[in-house]
């Protein structure tokens, strides 16, 4: 049972969004931004640096949906996402993402964690410096997003096929406005 | 040194802002909504579980600036917000206040650390479910700003009369207000 008396029948942060629009608006406007907008990493390699912090975090609703918003950008191979939850550095992807999601690892342990050489392996890589500003905000912002939505204890079903359909939508939509009907 | 190429002469989360506007304007606007928007919390309360949770992550900037503008708030009561830090149990902070931080200071170890137990404590003491989901989202948010700020290894000078200076701006304009002095229009990117 959540904490405090959320709008029944929204699962996860959809149900702090739906108690609170006032703070729901900035944080759907900084996911829309982060993981959406014009940027020179892939809607999927920025999903599945959100998944793989949600998946440190251990928060299942987020690292569920982002999981399901990054399968749907990878259509040719959804497996990756959970190859690099498991260990990224064996996973499938490129050299240049897996120096960002070292990066992003060390934000999740903290600010001070990151390291000069882990940013300088990034840019070896040709990671740009607006690329590695953003993964440090990515990493933070969803120690941000998972605090939330398991903070407030909200309700986080096992379902597939309903992560599956919200991964489509946020992959095709973005993060403005809900993906899910209430 | 800071990790990649801010902006020079603004310090902390300004360079960070001012390096990427776009991410700078919901950044600003959820800071302002949850700490000087209506509330049945003052500002000066909100103020000091932000730097509670910033001084638990250790984050210089935020910890200063936050505790900065908590004193400006509360009468310039520097030693207040000290004690909070310090210790709010033996703070002359109000019982329901306490309770908040001892909430806020769980989500800052992690969302499944906040317990039924500290929540209903809360209650106990008249915090309402809207006053508990502030603190989770103010403590979350924190844990956010912290490490953008320490993750960029931003620039922040040991300079008390500067955060004092600034906290008393931000107290009396806002964030989105003060914001406009050190942000670049995006248009002009």
């Amino acid at each position: 049972m959540p904490h405090i008396s959320l709008p029944e029948g929204l699962p996860g942060i959809s149900s702090g969004f739906a108690f609170r629009p006032e703070t729901a608006k900035p944080m759907r406007e900084l996911a829309h931004v982060l993981l959406h907008g014009p940027n020179t990493l892939s809607p999927g390699e920025r999903e599945l640096i959100a998944t793989y912090v949600s998946s440190q975090n251990d928060c299942y609703f987020c690292q569920s949906s982002h999981g399901a918003a990054a399968a749907a950008h990878l259509a040719q191979n959804p497996a990756i996402v959970e190859l690099v939850k498991h260990d990224f550095l064996d996973a499938p992807i490129s050299d240049k993402l897996k120096a960002l999601l070292a990066i992003a690892g060390q934000v999740q342990q903290g600010g001070k964690h990151v390291t000069t050489q882990a940013v300088d392996a990034a840019r070896k890589q040709e990671a740009t410096d607006l690329e590695i500003h953003d993964t440090v905000l990515i990493a933070a912002a969803f120690c941000m997003y998972n605090r939330y939505v398991d903070g407030l204890a909200t309700w986080q079903p096992q379902d597939r096929a309903m992560y599956a359909s919200m991964g489509e939508h946020l992959a095709t939509y973005g993060y403005l406005t809900p993906s899910l009907k209430s | 040194m800071a990790h990649i190429q801010l902006p020079e002469g603004l310090h902390g989360i300004r360079g960070a802002m001012a390096f990427r506007p776009e991410t700078a304007k919901p950044l600003n606007d959820l800071v302002e909504v949850l700490l000087r928007g209506p509330n049945s919390l003052t500002p000066g309360e909100r103020e000091l579980i932000a730097t509670y949770v910033s001084s638990e992550n250790d984050c210089y900037y935020c910890q200063t600036i936050h505790g900065a503008i908590a004193a400006a708030s509360l009468n310039d009561n520097e030693e207040l917000v000290k004690n909070v830090k310090y210790d709010f149990q033996t703070a002359e902070i109000s019982a329901k206040l306490k309770a908040l931080l001892v909430i806020a200071g769980q989500v800052q170890q992690g969302g499944k650390h906040v317990t039924a137990e500290a929540v209903a404590r809360a209650r106990e003491v008249g915090a309402t479910d809207t006053e508990i989901h502030d603190t989770v989202l103010i403590a979350a948010a924190f844990c956010m700003y912290n490490r953008y700020v320490d993750g960029l290894a931003t620039t922040q000078p040991r300079d008390e009369a500067m955060y004092r200076e600034r906290g008393r701006r931000v107290a009396r304009e806002g964030y989105v207000s003060v914001s406009k002095e050190y942000l670049p229009p995006i248009a002009a990117r």
